[in-house]
């Protein structure tokens, strides 16, 4: 987030699009329900009917996989009628003139074409978000796992800087983040491209650094990008990756097109995992290390706001499983490298060394409210709202980005959308679904069909159905509900018994990388 | 800023704050049941009676803002018998008997309360309509019996959750707080309830308790443990409480810039997973088939010595970039830091990713 959490309390107006807030982020969600008691104008943008579209001012139901044409839309309204921020224009941002001519082709009555929205609605949506005059977008992965997500976050970065919606209280663009340290695990440089604090693999400088701390040889460090997690199972699948070491992932129920992903660990020399549960993934290990739960170590994780955040240790691990720093620890020593750690703090200490934006941070420090980073100085305060007086690259630039269709479209033989998310009661695939109380309460997947689509097909509330996509098929119960629109197939990815990712489109984004979950082509076959 | 009195003591306090604030910025007690800081006064309870020079009747101190030149007696006779009696009003209605069996037991409001009064008595004896006790759903129990009726479950459900799940239902003795669907009482499962449990963090007394751990630990038993949530990414702060080694129950940690102590029903009621049977607690090393899913269990040095040997043999046959990691985004940051050490400065490559895009 370029903003804080508490932040959204001081929003005039908020813009939920491609989250589904008050079930994958709770605490969030209710700081929201809250800011629209207190008068902010809350705006949603998404294809299904979740609790806040109940809350909000404005519910656009855009067409899955059409929000880029929406946020162009957006913006067209707002050049057209002038509602744009001057000054911030002029003073902090660059490339306002190409962006201007190019949203120009996103005129209302084409959006509106596009992605079902009312011309009226597209227009109401940009004079609420442009009037602020503190504006906050919210997002999550309904925008970004598609073939545009990294064009659809550069859309509503051009939506807030227009506008002069970065840089205060209340407003910024603001990804919620999915899981209890995920922003920390990019933060680490578990990405292939950076080290931790992003500092780039390509960077000979760079390596030159990590190298002198570690204490090696800098031509030991390779100098170009490695492969993210899809690559490396197409490698798998290939030969060219031979072994793999994987800590605390399940991508055979979480990663698309969950055949292929079998198919390519299995064609694996050497695999371990490393987790507290004998995962869907584990079964095909040849070594399986049992770690630690997060009540059972001590550490930190980094929450969406940047917020660098204590766990301290409640009980032990059970039986004889060991903290997972230990174990990845113990492996490096073995391997005939220095790696004497005493405590998670002293691993922390060579973090805040090697890493600008983490290196006023301390274990000590954490112990009151936590630090936002970027704290470069152990007396710096942490930065709670990001691009303050400039962006990182000096002045934020406006990019030209324009809508695509998705990768698979329906057509005659698969006519329905698919499009997956997580519902409140459950989170991945392994943890939720191991407590007694969330089972008990959710214990089935169900894929969502609204009532027209229910009736051509003969499908009653609660019967069975099979969805069939290019790449696999699943059965499922259906719930027969207007939560979703005509033409539309929901269902969540938690549950092996029906995995949705067996349908999925593994098809990706071309920066980013991310596979396109939200939207792909299925026929309903009643069971 | 308004000037007022209290005890005879004068205070300068910010328009709009109650006679209640007021009083304990003084740091004068008032004792109070149903007000909560978090939440808007209720006024229910009455516990926090105070007089005010002029005023025909005592007011609330809860609800009543502090004026300009007002004057406060929060420890007057009248006062005193006044609390008095709402208190054995409340005991009256309440199984003092059943604190041998409550899970509040050290750690209510109304017990420390009774005791602080030094009360022994009750001089009134009532009909009270007895509602069974509610398990209508695996994560909340409601005790009706214990229920004082003060109104916090009401008013966070309304004012912090915000899904109207809870009302007051029925009248006079049979006064009941309930799950409501639609304007009539329902099962919690048929309500727009969520299962947050807000709800039982603010009840004060017995009425709401956590179903895992009932009849299980007793407060003064219990090692708070603070943490941060292992699900979602907002990084909700809590209280693990202890008992022999094990998380028995979970309370939100008011930390006010993340999740002012809420919890969401997976951060309250989902962390047993930790103790679940099917954790892994021995290395394991495969048997069968590759995704046969049969190990035998290793010893650590047994299982670290082949995973050290693998890795090294890949990396000098095959070269660093024949070795894919995956970090992860439940592990801590000491953990991911320390993987992605071992990929790029041991195993020489950059092949290191986790599920962020998934």
């Amino acid at each position: 987030m370029t903003n804080s959490i508490q932040d959204i309390g001081q929003a005039d107006c908020i813009l939920v699009i491609g989250s589904n807030t008050t079930e994958n982020h709770p605490i969030i969600g209710q700081k929201v329900k809250q800011a629209v008691r207190r008068g902010a104008r809350l705006i949603v943008a998404d294809p299904r009917e979740i609790e806040l579209s109940r809350w909000a001012t404005l519910w656009l139901r855009q067409k899955p996989g059409s929000d880029l044409a929406l946020i162009n839309g957006l913006l067209n309204v707002i050049v057209k009628e002038g509602l744009y921020d001057r000054e911030f224009i002029a003073s902090r941002t660059e490339g306002f003139e190409e962006l201007k001519e190019a949203v120009s082709r996103y005129t209302p009555d084409k959006v509106a074409e596009i992605t079902g929205v009312p011309a009226e609605d597209i227009i109401k949506a940009a004079r609420l978000y442009a009037s602020g005059p503190r504006s906050a977008i919210l997002y999550a992965m309904g925008i970004t796992q598609h073939i545009s997500g990294t064009a659809n976050v550069m859309a509503l970065a051009n939506l807030a800087m227009a506008c002069g919606m970065l840089g205060k209280e209340g407003a910024g663009v603001n990804p919620l983040r999915g899981q209890s340290n995920v922003q920390g695990a990019c933060d680490m440089g578990g990405l292939p491209n950076v080290y931790p604090g992003y500092q780039p693999v390509t960077d000979a400088a760079v390596r030159e650094k990590f190298a002198r701390a570690w204490g090696i040889a800098p031509e030991k460090l390779s100098p170009s990008n490695g492969l993210t997690l899809m690559e490396m199972m197409q490698a798998a699948e290939e030969g060219r990756l031979r072994g793999m070491y994987i800590l605390g992932e399940n991508p055979v129920l979480s990663d698309p097109d969950a055949a292929h992903v079998e198919k390519a660990l299995r064609k694996l020399d050497f695999l371990v995992v490393q987790d507290i549960f004998l995962t869907e993934t584990a079964r095909f290990a040849d070594v399986v290390l049992p770690g630690a739960a997060f009540a059972e170590k001590e550490g930190t994780f980094t929450n969406t706001e940047r917020r660098v955040q204590l766990l301290h240790k409640a009980i032990d691990p059970p039986g004889g499983a060991r903290a997972d720093w230990q174990i990845i620890a113990e492996i490096i020593r073995r391997l005939g490298f220095p790696a004497n750690y005493n405590s998670p703090a002293e691993i922390m200490a060579e973090i805040a060394q090697v890493t600008p934006s983490y290196a006023g941070i301390n274990y000590k420090r954490l112990e009151g409210q936590g630090l936002q980073w970027p704290c470069p100085a152990p007396d710096h305060p942490g930065t709670p709202v990001l691009h303050q007086e400039k962006f990182n690259r000096g002045l934020g630039k406006f990019h030209v980005v324009d809508y695509v269709l998705p990768d698979e479209e329906p057509d005659e033989e698969y006519p329905y959308i698919f499009t997956t998310g997580r519902l409140l009661y459950h989170y991945h695939t392994v943890i939720s679904r191991k407590s007694k109380g969330l089972e008990e309460i959710c214990p089935e997947p169900v894929a969502e069909i609204n009532p027209q689509d229910a009736e051509s097909l003969g499908i009653g509330d609660g019967e069975r159905v099979e969805l069939i996509s290019r790449r696999g098929r699943v059965q499922v119960k259906a719930w027969v509900t207007n939560r979703v629109p005509r033409g539309v197939v929901f269902m969540t990815f938690h549950f092996w018994e029906a995995a949705a990712n067996l349908l999925t489109n593994p098809a990706l984004d071309p920066v980013a990388k991310i596979p396109e979950y939200k939207v792909c082509a299925v026929k309903v076959r009643k069971l | 800023m308004v000037k007022l009195k209290i005890n005879d003591k004068e205070i300068a306090v910010p328009e709009g704050t109650t006679i209640l604030e007021a009083a304990r910025e003084m740091g004068v007690h008032i004792p109070t049941l149903c007000y909560h800081p978090k939440l808007r006064p209720l006024g229910h309870c009455r516990l926090c009676l105070v007089e005010v020079k002029g005023a025909a009747k005592p007011v609330a101190a809860c609800e009543t803002p502090a004026l300009e030149g007002m004057e406060v007696f929060t420890d007057t006779p009248r006062v005193r018998e006044m609390r008095k009696g709402i208190l054995e009003l409340l005991i009256a209605t309440h199984p003092v008997n059943g604190c041998y069996t409550c899970d509040r037991s050290g750690n209510c409001e109304l017990q420390n309360f009774v005791y602080a009064q030094g009360l022994t008595e009750c001089t009134f004896s009532t009909d009270t309509y007895r509602y069974p006790v509610v398990k209508d759903n695996p994560f909340i129990v409601r005790d009706y019996e214990k229920c004082i009726l003060c109104g916090r479950c009401v008013q966070v459900c309304r004012e912090v959750q915000l899904n109207f799940a809870l009302n007051m239902v029925n009248k006079g003795f049979k006064t009941k707080i309930a799950p409501v669907a639609n304007g009539e009482e329902a099962a919690s499962t048929e309500s727009p309830c969520v299962f947050c449990g807000q709800c039982v963090q603010v009840c004060p007394v017995g009425a709401l308790v956590e179903k895992s751990s009932r009849y299980k630990v007793r407060e003064w038993e219990l090692k708070k443990v603070r943490s941060v949530c292992s699900y979602c990414g907002v990084g909700c702060n809590l209280e693990l409480y202890v008992k022999d080694g094990k998380v028995v129950k979970v309370r939100g940690y008011d930390n006010p810039a993340v999740n002012n102590g809420w919890l969401c029903v997976k951060g309250r009621f989902g962390f047993d997973y930790i103790h679940s049977p099917e954790r892994l607690q021995q290395p394991l090393i495969r048997v069968g088939e590759r995704g046969e899913g049969k190990f035998r269990e290793a010893t650590w040095d047994e299982a670290l010595d082949l995973v050290a040997e693998n890795l090294r043999r890949i990396r000098d046959e095959y070269g660093g970039d024949s070795l894919g990691i995956l970090c992860s985004a439940k592990c801590t940051n000491e953990e991911n830091y320390l993987l992605q050490k071992l990929t790029r400065g041991v195993l020489g490559t950059n092949n290191i990713d986790h599920c962020a895009r998934l």
